[in-house]
């Protein structure tokens, strides 16, 4: 009887001796991996994800300040702000961050929160669209996705428009380009984790743009990170206007889905 | 971002050759010029600093905490630490940091006083490429200390 | 952008005498080193911070003379004593004449 009890109690110990404890950083990065799909926090180096979690030394926390100010600045022919119609800032755009690229009911379209924020500007306020990587827009896009930092991202993509779009930005990032003849999916999925000569590859999901990047010494956007992508990859990048950026967003937001908001990021 | 502009050469004709040809013959007088500007490099962030320090520079009490591997050169997180009661009696005056392999080796001239308390000092810096980083801390005796730190600077995989 | 610049200061209001504190500052400015070029290859020409000074009632505590090596959106980050209450004082200086600042109170108790 003894024997037996001394046998199960060397088993419990063992057993227990073997689940390696979890430790306050593995913790952390627990947080940024959903299922098959890391943030490209969990692939950043330690320093990197200091900077992005201490609010004071997140250099994007600059473009909340700013955007704050845009966001209460009167502008266009109607003599509104963002505030005149969205009075409780981080109640109106507490989910933004998490579900967008979206669809717009009325101009049926998808579009990014750069995309809408520019149609508001535009159509409600009779004011100037902003200019893409803009301190305004940075500050205003920063501010309004930074109401969901935290939050699970759930992008919808069950309404067949979307569907189709989301299809269109799958499908680009699956083809082959360039004189690299490599295709994102070359690096990003196939290869996530692994090298290409010193550089770390993430799964390059979108969930902390417009991140601030050590190499820019500034935020930017997703499409301005696209682009650049695009063009290391000796192919020819498309305008930045095109609506394939918005595909290819959308396409890598729901494939983020249940990652949380980060924005703003900080990246190499 | 440099582009790729030998789209649409596929035939190596004489005169690509000859540049070929041609390049390797300067390359070689050039690798030893960079080489040498490599070298100029340390030996100026030396001149710099015996321009501005006094004493003899003695290695010690000077810590330069930064990643072994910089994510990217254009901002590197480091701090400098000097071992020192920051005391009115005894206090690290100045620390003067320079970058052994950037274009111009002065980062940055840090001023410190005894109302401190503690002489550390955090910064971001920009890295041209792999190189020491040299740190000279003036003391109110006069005495003179020295630290350095290897930090390794890489290119992006992909150029970007 | 000289008269939007707003710099940032985090330090605390109040400390124990003898305690030493972290001050961490971060002002946006690109400083332009004054070795790119532009499309046409010209120069960018050189437009940096190239001071930092930190002052408790006029003394200075901390300051530091910066050179392009710095990175864009200066980040300093200092230790300080607790010794007098009083006014901080931080001031950025821009190559272009400008110069930005930030004033806090400090009870010392």
């Amino acid at each position: 009887m003894a024997e037996k009890a001394m046998r199960i109690l060397g088993l419990v110990v063992g057993l227990t001796c073997l689940v390696a404890p979890v430790t306050q950083a593995e913790e952390n990065l627990s947080k940024y991996v959903s299922g098959s799909v890391k943030s490209g926090y969990y692939y950043a180096a330690p320093e990197t994800r200091a900077m992005q979690d201490d609010d004071f030394a997140n250099p994007g926390y600059i473009l909340v300040d700013h955007g704050m100010k845009v966001w209460d600045q009167k502008d266009g022919k109607e003599g509104k702000s963002c505030a005149s119609c969205h009075t409780d800032l981080s109640k109106d755009m507490g989910d933004v961050g998490a579900v967008y690229p979206k669809y717009n009911e009325r101009l049926k379209k998808v579009l990014s929160v750069e995309g809408q924020i520019n149609v508001c500007r535009v159509e409600r306020m009779g004011a100037s669209a902003l200019k893409l990587d803009s301190d305004d827009l940075l500050g205003l896009t920063i501010l309004v996705k930074n109401q969901a930092k935290g939050k699970p991202i759930k992008v919808d993509i069950s309404r067949p428009e979307v569907k189709k779009m989301y299809e269109e930005g799958k499908d680009y990032y699956l083809t082959r380009k360039g004189q690299l003849d490599l295709s994102c999916a070359s690096c990003h999925e196939e290869n996530a984790g692994n090298f290409i000569r010193t550089e770390l590859l993430s799964m390059g999901l979108p969930t902390g743009f417009p991140v601030y990047r050590l190499k820019w010494e500034n935020n930017g956007t997703f499409i301005r990170r696209a682009y650049g992508c695009i063009e290391d990859n000796r192919a020819d990048p498309p305008p930045k206007d095109d609506p394939i950026y918005v595909a290819l967003e959308l396409y890598l937001m729901h494939k983020a889905n249940g990652l949380p908001v980060e924005t703003p990021g900080v990246r190499k | 971002m440099e582009t790729n502009n030998t789209a649409g050469k596929s035939r190596l004709n004489r005169r690509h050759f000859l540049t070929l040809v041609g390049s390797a013959a300067l390359a070689l007088p050039l690798a030893t010029l960079l080489s040498k500007t490599a070298h100029a490099g340390a030996k100026e962030a030396d001149e710099f600093l015996k321009s501005k320090v006094k004493g003899a520079m003695k290695e010690g009490r000077v810590k330069i905490i930064a990643p072994e591997i910089a994510e990217n050169g254009n901002t590197v997180p480091i701090t400098i630490t000097v071992e020192s009661p920051m005391t009115e009696k005894d206090y690290v005056k100045t620390v003067y940091l320079v970058a052994e392999g950037n274009p111009n080796p002065g980062v940055a001239t840090v001023n410190l006083s005894p109302m401190m308390g503690e002489a550390k000092v955090d910064l971001r810096i920009r890295l041209a490429k792999t190189q020491n980083v040299v740190a000279v801390a003036e003391m109110s005796d006069g005495s003179a200390w020295k630290g350095s730190q290897e930090i390794k600077v890489t290119i992006g995989g992909c150029g970007g | 952008m000289a008269d939007t610049v707003k710099p940032r200061v985090k330090a605390p209001k109040t400390a124990k005498k003898g305690e030493v504190f972290e001050v961490k500052t971060l002002i946006q400015h690109d400083m332009e080193s004054g070795q790119r070029k532009d499309k046409q290859g010209k120069v960018i020409p050189r437009q940096i911070i190239n001071k930092f000074t930190c002052t408790l009632n006029g003394k200075t505590v901390f300051s530091m003379d910066l050179e392009p090596a710095i990175s864009a959106n200066p980040y300093i980050v200092f230790q300080v004593k607790a010794t007098e209450s009083g006014k901080l004082e931080f001031k950025w200086f821009d190559d272009n004449g400008s110069v930005y600042t930030f004033a806090q109170d400090l009870t010392v108790n």
